[in-house]
């Protein structure tokens, strides 16, 4: 392993989190960490995971597109951000792409995302 | 007080996730068996400098010249030297291996090297001209200059003029950089943003010229002698203080062993005497 994967593996584990096993397709509900002057809060943020990317190390980041009052809205979070204070799977989508980039040109009913009836957690991955 | 760089050798990029949210583009930079190879003064060069050396190379790729001149400083031979001026009082012995400690968490530093090479590019890539117009009758000529000067008079191009030549491979020094973190096991140091280079390529760290110097770096530099003798003289002071404290609590058990003894003493004592009382009735009975 080259130093910096083994400084992001490290960094990785030391951060502690637990990462829902999720893809794109699936609704999830972020808890996002928001200040406002002196406290802070957390704001959720739920909608559809349009796409992962940059694998699994530290800069991997997810999309969640959701619509917001007839407006669609997408937000790209870091998944190790310390700002996360939770991920939670809503909902499990079935799809047949990684990047669910055509939801963005649809709208109501074509923009549906079947659920998976059956699904089965990976071997060590929590639900 | 002009205090010796380092030489470090660019490891990659990658990014910290601070507890307070934020998140910061990091260089790791690393010190690979950076020791001082010889000295310059004042009598005999007429400056005061540092040489350092760093990395390991295979010997047989190193000139028998150099092999020399490394065998003369009792160093292993070094891949990259540099030179680093410092203040008379900061020279350091040769042999000295400086660490990674040589920079604290929050300090500004200068970083140089050599830029990464783009070949022969053209003035919109290396000068961030406009070039010319996509339609309009522009023929060919989509991304080049234009015009480079005036008429008979002057009937020169000034120099200095942009144009299209060689960019990169040029010695580029990123000025400011904070460091985030350093690690002195592993001689790592990490610096905010980008710095010069490719990754594996060396590159030289300095404290920022275009800021105060802060008052708690270390003269003349963090030698890996002087983290020894410092671990050492803190284990030695932990061993007494650890002896200290068994002797304490040796002496505690014994006085606790010879109470207890005094007690059993006290109370065999006690027991014969009782047993010649009783043993006094049954006879007077």
């Amino acid at each position: 392993m080259d130093l910096i994967a083994q400084l992001e593996a490290e960094q990785i584990a030391a951060l502690g989190k637990t990462i829902p096993d999720f893809k794109a397709g699936d609704t999830v509900r972020v808890g996002f960490k928001v200040t406002e002057g002196t406290r802070s809060r957390v704001q959720n943020y739920e909608g559809v995971c349009i796409s992962r990317k940059h694998g699994a190390g530290i800069a991997a980041s997810f999309t969640v597109r959701k619509i917001s009052f007839g407006e669609g809205v997408e937000r790209v979070f870091p998944l190790y951000s310390t700002n996360i204070d939770s991920i939670t799977v809503v909902r499990r989508g079935k799809v047949r792409r990684a990047k669910l980039y055509y939801l963005r040109d649809r709208r109501g009913k074509s923009a549906r995302i079947a659920e998976v009836a059956n699904y089965k957690p990976k071997d060590g991955a929590s639900a | 007080m002009l205090r010796s760089g380092i030489i470090a050798k660019k490891v990659g990029m990658t990014r910290l996730f601070m507890e307070d949210g934020r998140q910061i583009p990091v260089t790791v930079l690393q010190l690979d068996g950076l020791q001082v190879v010889a000295q310059r003064t004042v009598e005999k060069d007429g400056y005061t400098a540092v040489q350092l050396g760093a990395g390991s190379p295979k010997v047989k790729r190193v000139s028998k010249a150099m092999r020399g001149h490394f065998a003369a400083a009792k160093v292993e031979p070094k891949r990259k030297i540099a030179e680093f001026r410092v203040a008379p009082e900061n020279l350091i012995p040769v042999g000295e291996e400086i660490i990674a400690a040589h920079y604290f968490e929050g300090q500004y530093v200068d970083v140089s090297g050599t830029s990464i090479g783009k070949g022969f590019a053209g003035v919109m890539k290396r000068h961030n001209f406009g070039g010319l117009r996509a339609s309009h009758g522009v023929s060919v000529s989509h991304r080049s200059h234009g015009s480079v000067g005036q008429c008979q008079d002057p009937g020169k191009i000034f120099k200095g003029k942009k144009m299209a030549g060689h960019m990169g491979s040029a010695r580029i020094t990123t000025q400011n950089l904070q460091v985030v973190r350093t690690d002195t096991d592993r001689g790592l140091i990490m610096v905010k943003g980008a710095v010069p280079g490719n990754k594996g390529g060396w590159v030289t760290v300095k404290d920022a010229v275009k800021k105060p110097v802060p008052a708690n770096v270390i003269y003349p530099a963090a030698l890996r002698s002087a983290a020894e003798e410092a671990r050492r003289l803190a284990e030695a002071a932990a061993a007494e203080a650890a002896a200290a404290e068994a002797a304490a609590a040796k002496a505690a058990a014994e006085a606790e062993e010879a109470a207890m003894q005094a007690a059993e003493a006290e109370a065999a004592n006690a027991t014969p005497a009782d047993d010649a009382a009783t043993g006094g009735e049954n006879n007077e009975g």
